[in-house]
């Protein structure tokens, strides 16, 4: 099943250099794409895509599960708790700013109507801060990384369901998100999709390349290889420096539309953050 | 076997628009046989340089990976250097849908390990 031909080649790519524009719905689109993984790995149990590279990795899967008996991220957690339980300066806390919290994840990331953006956690918890006198805080790690782990933790189980409205910019933010996943960048020409769709299952020497399909489930994430945890557009930016390619800011425009496009691909699968990966 | 069919369409333009690191579209002319097969493993193991083992199974490699084909038989697949040679440069020119590197157009390696490097494939 695992082909060794170049054939496995970036199908969703490259071969639209050559496409017309063929204009898709999300709907459309999310459903070609969870088609496409569940047919890729049919043995694959669709909820499992939500454990990453583990849905198809069984020798990785015992590591991993023997790593979630005492998880890296536990102390991320108690810390966030705590932070969240921390009132500000002025007396106001977290859960002004989010009354249905903290089991909030969820609800991100959504288009915001009145700002005409994607507004994401991290972004919204900064908001928070700044609208009660606090400096914000930095988005790759660190403190921030632990209040969206407890968040996370408290909203495990919720249902993805990221919805484009019925507004031009929030398409237009969805097509541009799309359009990153699917570009070529860098030295090295790839786009996210080379490893993740078409080559998903393949060996990277030793490395077996998780499917796309699940990739938002689980931020943030205790990242062996950092030995520390880090949120998701922290991990865009590794992944387009390790293609070569100048890496945008977390937060950045570029970075929540991708947020926004790949997260609404996994609607249906369940949040189970925060994560702990090689 | 998994499906191959594209998944989403979007504008060639808006991709092409996005592709803004090519350097040397064409591979130059150069002297194939030049180079060093032996240097050329080396290059071809390099993971900072070919790194070629990441995707490709060869022999006397260890743990390669699996996305590319095997490189074995190569002057049977290509009998002319040149043409192994330009698919190393730019393969995305004879399958656009490639996932291989570019290693000439972009400039990945220096002209010295290129030519190693084709020795040493083409020696496969």
């Amino acid at each position: 099943m695992k082909t060794t031909l170049t054939t496995i080649a970036a199908a969703c790519v490259g071969a639209l250099l050559a496409a017309p524009l063929l204009a898709s719905t999300p709907a459309e689109d999310q459903e070609i794409w969870q088609e496409y993984f569940k047919k890729r790995f049919p043995k694959v149990e669709e909820s499992d895509f939500a454990n990453g590279v583990y849905s198809i990795d069984p020798v990785g899967r015992e590591n991993w599960e023997a790593i979630e008996e005492f998880p890296p991220y536990e102390a991320a957690i108690s810390d966030g708790e705590e932070m969240w339980n921390t009132a500000f300066a002025n007396g106001k806390g977290y859960a002004d700013c989010f009354p249905d919290g903290p089991a909030i994840a969820g609800k991100y990331p959504h288009w915001d109507k009145d700002k005409g953006m994607v507004m994401t956690l991290p972004l919204a918890i900064n908001e928070c801060r700044q609208a009660n006198g606090e400096e914000p805080l930095k988005y790759f790690k660190g403190p921030i990384a632990d209040l969206v782990a407890y968040i996370a933790y408290e909203s495990r189980g919720q249902v993805i369901n990221v919805e484009i409205p019925d507004d031009p910019r929030a398409l237009e933010a969805y097509e541009k998100g799309k359009e990153f996943y699917f570009a070529r960048r860098g030295q090295l020409n790839f786009a996210c999709g080379s490893c993740h769709i078409s080559s998903s299952g393949s060996t990277l020497r030793t490395e077996i390349l998780s499917p796309a399909y699940g990739h938002t489930t689980h931020w943030p994430v205790y990242r062996s290889k950092w030995g520390e945890m880090g949120t998701l557009h922290r991990r865009f930016k590794g992944c387009n420096e390790q293609v070569r390619a100048r890496a945008f800011e977390a937060q950045s425009e570029e970075y929540r539309n991708l947020e926004y496009f790949m997260t609404y691909m996994n609607n249906g699968l369940e949040l189970n953050g925060p994560g702990a990966r090689k | 076997m998994p499906h191959r069919k594209p998944l989403f369409a979007i504008s060639a333009a808006a991709l092409l628009s996005l592709v803004a690191t090519s350097t040397l579209a064409e591979m130059p002319e150069m002297d194939l046989d030049g180079g060093d097969p032996g240097a050329g493993k080396q290059v071809a193991m390099d993971r900072a340089r070919g790194n070629c083992i990441a995707c490709h199974w060869m022999p006397e490699g260890d743990s390669p990976g699996a996305i590319g084909p095997a490189l074995v038989a190569m002057q049977t697949r290509y009998p002319d250097k040149r043409d192994l040679a330009e698919q190393i440069w730019d393969p995305t020119i004879k399958t656009p849908t490639v996932v291989m590197p570019p290693f000439g157009k972009h400039g990945i390696l220096s002209d010295k390990d290129f030519r190693d490097v084709v020795a040493y494939i083409w020696s496969l």
